[in-house]
């Protein structure tokens, strides 16, 4: 239904992967984003005024939704054990709050994640396949996501070959895909990393949550976290266009992960309206939203508390992580 | 796996009207005071989303419109003498102090004319400040503007306007007559006529010599009155095709200089390589932005058949999310129709449109009890014979039509007595310029729809009127050119 791609309406999607050309040719299919339209309904959709009950609902919501990363060269078992904690009861003076839906670690993190988060029902995602640059072979890539899903990890964040994308290689980049998920077998989720800001323009992105889809994603997520532009609200509107177009189509329904940049609970709230009124309710819910963003969880639960108690209560009444 | 949540619920978020302080009664705004009618007739103004009456107001007759005009005729001639730079620094103050009231214009005209406030806060007063300053700018460089050197007002311009952008279409009408060095009566139409008296406040704010603006507020025999006075030398209209060609029977064989900006029933075609989403949005504002009470209204889709189905499941999918209801609300996307009377007018075509076979759907929505609403409405399997496919309804109502090749859209997008507005979607941009050459339409727009703009000339062929407001365009309306 989303498209005009005659491989598509003609025969169906399993076509679709038969040939490099075919790929090429259903991608290019896709119909066009137009820049200032894109943005323009994404800055409308920001201006909703979200008060009271609905905040509440969203601001848990919200909290429920976070994947809560570190990914820092200097990581330790114990700031993953901070982080595990945290994760649990992000708010220890307030039990109603409740759990994030992950905690994002590097692979050799996990099994220290694992345990941190044991006995609940907060996963553990890592990143593997040579995050963030994903310049390694894909012998290397898929042993780092074997290691990571035997330790434990719920959840896989790859990124793809940006390179490959760009030079116009989309089966090296589906073959990748569709590699690394059969590595993750039956027991971990794919998320599937694009680096919507190297990708450069909304038709790229449009496509590449395609591809991403296509090979079996479990998520389409916006970027690492680690370039100049992350997730913003256009190039996500765009992906939850895109899940929705491709449920339309085929009924499997895929996640949407925003990353990277989304700092206050205010601009989580306007990420809640793009999921609400374009993808709808069905993904308002962890399992097919979440929200890459570690700085993010402490605005969200200083304004939990704010209207709990009607005042701010200042960065020393949530946890440093 | 998949858990029941509730849903998104967006508690209500409704602006302040206390940022609006509406007086019981209003004059007329005469010589640079606001009097009574001559004969202390009053009228009310309601607001259409509640039915509250919210003031009363003086209705014009012959004598007050004759006392304005005379005003008007006095104060044009020191007014006209000024310098351009004088003249301009008077609208640059009107323009800054618009945008300093702009919230509580906002609300003003949101209680007055029922649309949303999303809209006047978002759309209408920023352009409406944007006109004035833009004006502003041309007062004191006439002489470059190519209608030759040191080119001369008119004198005195009697101007009507509508109620669907009250206030927007004042400033579209003062802005370029204040800054070629007209004088003006203006009045604005009987339903809205509270932003135009605030607009009155607003000049004696900003110290604008007496006469130079005057309000007649009244219906339509005050418009009659200020059209047919014999001296009055620009008689600008916005409003209704029907009522346009009375002013033109009535200005034929005077001197009177004569613009009109009529009805439409614009097209907005959409080729099957359109970016899809974004043709989805364009096709949401261009026929449910103001409750589709917009002149230049995409009231017409024209849809390739290849993608005719896929479209309407995305259209019909987006309607579903807009929210209709109290205007005042900053998530209302759709407030009330104007008045009784328009809302019977767009439920009479409706109802023909479904007698005549057109199929019917509107999103589950529904009504607040008081007040003037109508459902977002589509029509499909609409063709070029339907009534609703050639009268303008001026409602939140879309008529979808097919086409095959661009020839055909072309051919159906110009089959309409209106020619003010289309709206092109292709990613082709050869395929822009092509089909844009051959409609007839004054205002095209590719990829987007319903986008204003000072700078941008407006205006329409066969019955949507002649001349153009707005740019370089708008001063020649007037000038003695």
């Amino acid at each position: 239904m989303p498209t005009t791609a005659p491989a598509a309406s003609a025969h169906g999607l399993a076509d679709v992967t038969a040939s490099d050309s075919t790929l090429r040719r259903f991608l290019h299919g896709l119909p066009g984003v137009d820049t200032v339209g894109l943005e323009a309904r994404a800055a409308s959709l920001g201006t909703r005024s979200i008060k009271t009950t609905a905040k509440a609902y969203a601001l848990d919501l919200a909290i429920s939704m976070v994947d809560l990363t570190t990914l820092e060269g200097a990581d330790t078992p114990g700031k993953v054990r901070a982080l595990g904690a945290k994760a649990v009861r992000p708010d220890p003076t307030d039990r109603t709050a409740p759990a994030t839906a992950a905690v994002c670690v590097y692979p050799d993190m996990v099994p220290a994640a694992k345990a941190a988060v044991a006995g609940s029902d907060v996963k553990v995602a890592s990143v593997a396949t040579a995050f963030p640059a994903g310049r390694a072979s894909l012998a290397v890539k898929l042993a780092d996501v074997r290691e990571a899903v035997a330790a434990g990890a719920d959840e896989v964040d790859m990124v793809i070959d940006r390179g490959a994308f760009l030079a116009g290689h989309y089966m090296k980049v589906y073959d990748e895909i569709t590699a690394v998920r059969e590595a993750c077998g039956t027991s971990a989720r794919l998320k599937v990393i694009f680096e919507t800001g190297e990708l450069s323009t909304y038709d790229n992105i449009r496509r590449a949550s395609w591809l991403g889809m296509l090979a079996g994603a479990d998520f389409i997520k916006t970027s690492t976290g680690k370039v100049a532009v992350n997730a913003t609200p256009s190039n996500t509107l765009l992906m939850l266009e895109a899940v929705r177009d491709f449920r339309a189509q085929t009924g499997v329904q895929v996640g949407v992960k925003p990353a990277g940049g989304i700092r206050t609970a205010k601009d989580a709230i306007k990420f809640l309206v793009l999921v609400n009124e374009t993808a709808g309710e069905d993904w308002l819910d962890n399992h097919w939203f979440r929200f890459g963003a570690s700085s993010l969880l402490n605005d969200l639960l200083m304004q939990r508390q704010k209207l709990a108690t009607g005042r701010y209560s200042g960065p020393d009444y949530v946890t440093v992580d | 796996m998949e858990t029941q949540t509730p849903a998104f619920e967006y508690a209500p978020a409704p602006e302040s009207r206390a940022v609006v302080d509406i007086a019981p009664s209003y004059g007329l705004f005469i010589d640079g005071e606001f009097t009574e009618a001559a004969d202390g007739k009053v009228f009310k103004t309601v607001s259409p989303s509640t039915e509250e009456v919210l003031s009363e107001v003086a209705e014009a007759g012959e004598a007050d419109v004759d006392r304005a005009v005379k005003a008007a005729r006095k104060a044009f001639e020191t007014w006209s003498a000024l310098p351009g730079a004088e003249r301009a620094k008077y609208l640059f103050r009107i323009a800054r102090i618009i945008q300093e009231r702009s919230r509580e214009l906002a609300v003003l005209e949101t209680l007055d004319n029922g649309k949303p406030i999303r809209e006047t806060r978002d759309a209408d007063l920023p352009l409406v400040a944007a006109h004035f300053f833009y004006y502003a700018g041309w007062a004191d460089k006439l002489d470059h503007a190519g209608y030759g050197a040191n080119p001369r007002p008119l004198g005195v311009a009697g101007q009507v306007i509508p109620w669907n952008f009250p206030l927007l279409m004042l400033a579209w009408k003062i802005a370029p007559a204040l800054a070629t060095g007209n004088t003006v009566v203006l009045k604005p139409a009987e339903t809205t006529p509270l932003s135009a008296l605030f607009f009155a406040d607003i000049c004696r704010q900003a110290g604008l010599p007496r006469g130079v603006v005057n309000i007649v507020t009244g219906d339509g025999r005050a418009g009659a009155a200020l059209i047919a006075h014999p001296d009055v030398n620009k008689v600008a209209f916005t409003g209704s095709t029907a009522v346009g060609k009375e002013i033109a029977r009535t200005v034929a064989g005077t001197r009177k200089k004569l613009t009109l900006e009529l009805g439409g029933k614009g097209a907005n075609i959409v080729f099957d390589d359109a970016p899809i989403d974004q043709a989805v949005e364009g096709i949401v504002s261009g026929i449910f932005f103001n409750q589709g009470q917009v002149c230049c209204a995409g009231s017409r889709l024209l849809v390739q058949e290849s993608i005719h189905d896929e479209l309407l499941d995305s259209l019909k999918r987006r309607l579903a999310t807009l929210r209709l209801g109290d205007p005042l609300d900053k998530n209302t996307d759709i407030g009330a129709i104007n008045s009784a009377e328009q809302l019977a007018r767009i439920t009479a075509l409706a109802d023909q449109g479904e007698a005549e076979g057109a199929e019917r759907w509107s999103p589950a929505c529904e009504l607040p009890s008081s007040g003037y609403w109508f459902a977002p409405t589509l029509f499909t399997n609409v063709t070029q014979a339907h009534t609703v496919a050639r009268d303008e309804i001026f409602g939140p109502v879309l008529s979808v039509l097919t086409f095959r090749t661009p020839d055909e859209a072309v051919a159906k997008a110009n089959n309409t007595p209106y020619g003010l507005s289309a709206g092109i979607w292709t990613e082709k941009g050869s395929r822009i310029l092509a089909v844009a050459n051959k409609l007839r339409a004054g205002v095209i727009w590719s990829n987007t729809f319903n986008k204003f703009d000072p700078t941008s000339p407006f205006g329409g062929y066969k019955e949507s009127g002649f001349g153009r407001e707005g740019g370089r365009h708008g001063l020649e309306a007037y000038l003695d050119v």
